[in-house]
């Protein structure tokens, strides 16, 4: 099962990063950070999950059940939150550039000011 | 060759050594499932009896490492008041556009029915963060996703009524302020930061959790306001033109 994780992990960064790098818009570059941070989620629940454990939560659960480790569920919480205010500051700052420069992609933008 | 070919032949390579480099650390750790951090397992153990809430995430998000969540409260906070000094500046505010109203009567409809049931589980998710599953950042996601149905229901020039800055922008402050001023208190109580001075309650009810639900609350408001204002600038800086055609 690891190698399953892994190869799912490493794919997903993978397949985010890529994009970033060939990418030839600035709202398709924030939408890349965000797939690439995606396998940040994967990777922190994947590390907390247990064989047979249930939810971190314990309403008419009897204390002791064996759970699964709620510090990453409580990470990717917070993971989740940054991801989702950082791609905001990058969507208004490419509409910005779009504003200035009338154009989003980062070649042309390169070319006009240098 | 182009920019582009030349950023995929650098690209590929550099990469995919990336993803391998990660796999290969993923696969140098512990077994899948086999995993037993001790301080969740801990957690898991203490966290009910000491803080009488039994939704464990929670707890930890509010109460054992609250001081890391006013710190992402306020990277909410920045990274809005960031997009806000970005669009906002340049608007001329009030100066109506173009008639966008709703003319699908199928939107309004899923509108007006959904308004009431969303708003309810965004409520009940926040409300009963500390019990079952869910919390303030949850629950204010859903109750900002409400607000936008109304929008989506009755078109641009209604919503603006209250889609303002004037009108969000105070919760926004307040909560995040809000956040802080709890953890002041215990201070100024006399213990330390962000300790829990209201008491734990009854363990499983909405009375659990003490000042843990004040903050998850205040943690709502901020997050929904948060949304709304991030929202209410995109729609804006799209409906409003702020500079004239070249």
């Amino acid at each position: 099962m690891s190698i399953l994780t892994a190869i799912v992990v490493a794919w997903i960064f993978g397949v985010g990063v890529y994009g970033a790098v060939v990418s030839r818009n600035l709202i398709h570059l924030a939408l890349c950070l965000s797939v690439s941070q995606s396998s940040t989620y994967i990777l922190l629940l994947t590390v907390g999950y247990r064989h047979g454990a249930g939810a971190p939560i314990f309403k008419g659960v009897e204390l002791g059940t064996p759970a699964v480790d709620p510090v990453v569920q409580a990470l990717t919480l917070t993971d989740i939150v940054v991801g989702v205010t950082v791609t905001a500051l990058i969507l208004a700052l490419a509409l910005d550039v779009h504003r200035d420069a009338g154009s989003v992609d980062p070649d042309e933008i390169a070319e006009l000011q240098g | 060759m182009s920019r582009r070919d030349v950023r995929r032949l650098v690209g590929v390579p550099v990469v995919a050594a990336l993803a391998v480099i990660l796999a290969a650390g993923i696969l140098a750790g512990p077994e899948f499932g086999e995993f037993h951090g001790a301080y969740g397992q801990m957690l898991n153990r203490v966290a009910v009896p000491e803080r009488h809430t039994t939704n464990v995430v929670t707890s930890i998000v509010f109460d054992y490492r609250g001081v890391d969540t006013m710190g992402e409260e306020f990277i909410l906070f920045a990274a809005v008041v960031g997009v806000v000094l970005l669009l906002r500046d340049e608007r001329e505010p009030g100066r109506d556009t173009r008639g966008d109203d709703v003319q699908s009567d199928g939107i309004r409809m899923f509108g007006v029915a959904m308004v009431g049931p969303v708003l309810l589980v965004g409520l009940w998710l926040a409300a009963f963060g500390l019990v079952t599953p869910g919390g303030g950042f949850q629950g204010g996601v859903v109750i900002a996703a409400a607000v936008v149905i109304v929008y989506v229901t009755v078109g641009y020039r209604q919503w603006r009524r209250f889609g303002r800055e004037r009108l969000l922008d105070p919760f926004e402050g307040l909560a995040a302020a809000a956040y802080v001023a709890v953890g002041l208190a215990a201070l100024v109580a006399g213990s330390a930061f962000l300790r829990n001075l209201l008491g734990n309650g009854e363990t499983g009810t909405l009375l659990a959790g003490g000042s843990m639900s004040v903050l998850n609350w205040a943690v709502a408001i901020e997050v929904a306001a948060a949304n709304l204002v991030l929202f209410t600038e995109f729609l804006e800086s799209y409906v409003v033109p702020h500079i004239p055609e070249r």
